[in-house]
């Protein structure tokens, strides 16, 4: 089995606060980290090659130079190789040009590394949002996709996916190759031993570049981007409302129910007179 | 008409029962207002098995078209299917622009057919406006976990489309007497060739009864309740006030209600009447999905939980004791006005 997820590191977005004097977000000192459902993914195809020990995961991330801790942790927790996609050519990409530039360098990698049966993207990436590389890429590449995963489990030539729906879970079976894309899996990603952590702080990561592999780059970067980002703002948070905090709960409460039936806002009446 | 190319699609997602999913009504009102701005019409698309009642509804809200495509190979969503005949219209029609909902089918269709038409997507979108200076939608969006709002434009494509989250938008008003000029459209997809095949599909136990969506009220609680046993006491309240449960992450995580209850980034998002949050911090991932509430009630210990700053009312205290007295006072009030 040959496994590819497709990684990005972002920004620890639940450290990251709006200054409430300038409302910009305060991105200074907030670490950066594999995005959660990328390391949910991970974790995915680390289970399955405890299944089939024969099978090899291949991590690739575009993204800047730093990028590379990104992918060093990857191998730290079981991934046999990584390669960062880097090129001047590539800053400013929306999610078209991202799965473009990505299904690029996917085509290259294959030739290094193998056809891929199965290439595992995270639902989204907690600072862009957007959950649109992992279906994008699929297209580009012709592949089945399966989004929202819980679970993925190889089966002969097939994967059983379980992904979440509105009114629960669906079991699809899909035929190897294909793109999975991951939610948060019942069960937490791995840790990396230190043995572990030492032994890949050496491993190589090799970098592609626009003079790599074949790219249009006409579809890449801020200019191949057909969405353009105008502007950006926080909306300001000023707490206007009523609070109470009396002597004792009971107070409190009675205090809340009185305004809350003045005004309205509770019409009892209303429903007791439906009844 | 039927080369126009200047108008506005909106997705009608149906349901397992044929049924419109709440989404695509809503966005026939920004979609009138948009189309309006443009001078154009409003068509609604809808595919699936039997359709009639989902286009009675695009009909009632107010679609000035409604293009249908119906076939066996529609009856259960499928990525493959789907993105064929959406793309085989848009082909045929060239719509300026395409609103779809941003819910788990919409999120998996949307990309798939931008990428295939090669136009720009905005994902997830909490408004929607028309830029009058460059004539384009202004499609604006919540990224970095909500914490940053995003204006995006789409320029030089066609069509432009974006995803937008449910419960943003009201429905139009609704008026059964509206009439829609009604296009069916033949294109067929042929079952064997859909990769992804259903072997099994497992339904949460209460979700037929979980409406979060369309409640009017809706009590919820978080780490703050404790545990299931807490639940039993916002089930309480939920049912004095006539309202649904719904819950924080880290509730649904821990196993103490079911995900079906979840509201946030990765639950549902809604726009009740009123909205109790009850032993809820207030993580933006949580407030995103719930800040247009028309009224917020916050319940907690910590005078200094950001779920303060949003509520239009509040009580710091503790939710064992706050609710308790609020159902006695509900009590008390219903009495009263009995007599
Ligand atoms: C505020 C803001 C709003 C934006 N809104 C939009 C928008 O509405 N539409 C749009 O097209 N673009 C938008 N963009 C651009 C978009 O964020 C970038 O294109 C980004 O590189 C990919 O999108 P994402 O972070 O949303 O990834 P997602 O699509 O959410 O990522 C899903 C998965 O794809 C894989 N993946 C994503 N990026 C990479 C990568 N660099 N390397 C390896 N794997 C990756 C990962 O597995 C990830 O889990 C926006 C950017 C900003 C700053
Ligand atoms: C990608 C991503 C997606 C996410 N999606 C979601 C989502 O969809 N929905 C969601 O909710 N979260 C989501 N989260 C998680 C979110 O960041 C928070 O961790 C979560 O919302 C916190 O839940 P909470 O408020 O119940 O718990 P806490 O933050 O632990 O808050 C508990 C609160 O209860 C109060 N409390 C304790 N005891 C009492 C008492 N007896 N009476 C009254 N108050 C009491 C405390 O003061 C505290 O404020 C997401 C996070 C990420 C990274």
């Amino acid at each position: 089995m040959n496994i590819l997820i497709c990684v990005k590191q972002v920004p620890d977005t639940t450290e990251i606060k709006v200054d409430p004097v300038t409302n910009t977000l305060m991105r200074a000192g907030v670490p950066s980290i594999v995005n959660p459902f990328d390391a949910c993914a991970l974790e995915t195809a680390a289970r399955i090659k405890d299944e089939t020990p024969d099978t090899k995961i291949v991590i690739v991330s575009m993204g800047p130079e730093q990028a590379k801790v990104a992918l060093t942790e990857c191998l730290a927790v079981g991934a046999d190789r990584a390669y960062l996609i880097s090129g001047r050519g590539f800053g400013g990409s929306d999610t078209l040009a991202t799965s473009y530039i990505l299904s690029c360098a996917v085509r290259k990698l294959e030739e290094l590394e193998g056809k891929f049966d199965i290439i595992f993207c995270g639902k989204q990436a907690i600072d862009g949002d957007t959950a649109q590389v992992g279906p994008e890429l699929a297209e580009h590449l012709g592949l089945a996709q399966v989004t929202c995963a819980l679970e993925a489990k190889t089966n002969g030539n097939t994967v059983q996916v379980r992904r979440k729906t509105e009114r629960g879970s669906e079991i699809l079976g899909v035929e190897m190759p294909c793109l999975i894309t991951m939610t948060k899996t019942a069960y937490e990603p791995r840790y990396a031993s230190s043995r572990k952590k030492r032994e890949v702080a050496k491993q190589e990561i090799p970098t592609l570049d626009e003079n790599s592999f074949e790219i249009d780059l006409t579809r890449a970067g801020l200019k191949g981007s057909p969405t353009k980002v105008k502007k950006t703002f926080t909306i300001p948070q000023n707490s206007t409302g009523v609070i109470f905090h009396e002597a004792t709960e009971r107070q409190s409460t009675i205090s809340l129910f009185e305004l809350l039936v003045k005004g309205n806002i509770l019409q009892l009446g209303v429903r007791y007179g439906n009844e | 008409m039927e080369m126009n190319s200047s108008n506005l699609w909106v997705f009608i997602e149906t349901n397992e029962k044929g049924q419109a999913h709440n989404v695509g009504l809503e966005l026939l009102n920004p979609g009138h207002s948009l189309s309006r701005a443009q001078g154009d019409e409003v068509v609604a698309i809808v595919i699936g098995q039997h359709t009639e009642a989902a286009v009675a509804s695009a009909e009632a809200y107010g679609s000035d078209r409604i293009i249908i495509v119906e076939g066996e190979e529609y009856a259960r969503y499928s990525t493959d299917a789907f993105a064929y005949a959406f793309h085989a219209l848009i082909t045929k029609y060239a719509p300026t622009s395409i609103l779809i909902g941003a819910t788990d089918l919409g999120r998996d269709l949307a990309p798939r057919l931008a990428c295939r038409l090669k136009t720009g997507l905005t994902a997830d979108c909490t408004e929607l406006d028309f830029d009058e200076e460059s004539g384009n939608i202004a499609w604006t969006r919540p990224a970095f976990g909500g914490n940053l709002m995003a204006r995006i434009l789409c320029p030089n494509h066609r069509p432009q489309i974006g995803t937008v989250r449910p419960a943003v938008f009201k429905k139009p008003e609704q008026d059964t007497s509206h009439k829609a000029e009604i296009v069916r459209e033949e294109i067929h997809f042929s079952i064997e060739n859909i990769r992804t095949k259903l072997i099994e599909e497992i339904l949460d136990a209460d979700n037929e009864t979980i409406d979060l969506e369309g409640a009017e009220i809706i009590v919820s609680g978080g780490r703050g309740v404790g545990g299931p046993d807490g639940f039993k006491v916002i089930q309480q309240l939920a049912d004095a006030l006539g309202g649904t449960v719904g819950a924080s992450r880290v509730a649904v995580d821990s196993g103490w209600i079911s995900s079906a209850h979840q509201v946030g980034q990765t639950g549902k998002t809604v726009r009740p009447r009123i909205y109790i949050a009850c032993g809820i911090s207030g993580a933006i991932q949580h407030l995103a999905a719930m800040s247009s509430s028309d009224t917020i009630i916050a319940i907690n210990t910590d005078p200094e939980a950001p779920i303060f700053k949003i509520a239009d009312y509040g009580i710091v205290g503790d939710l064992f004791k706050v609710i308790p007295e609020f159902i006695a006072l509900i009590d008390e009030q219903i009495l009263t006005m009995a007599v």
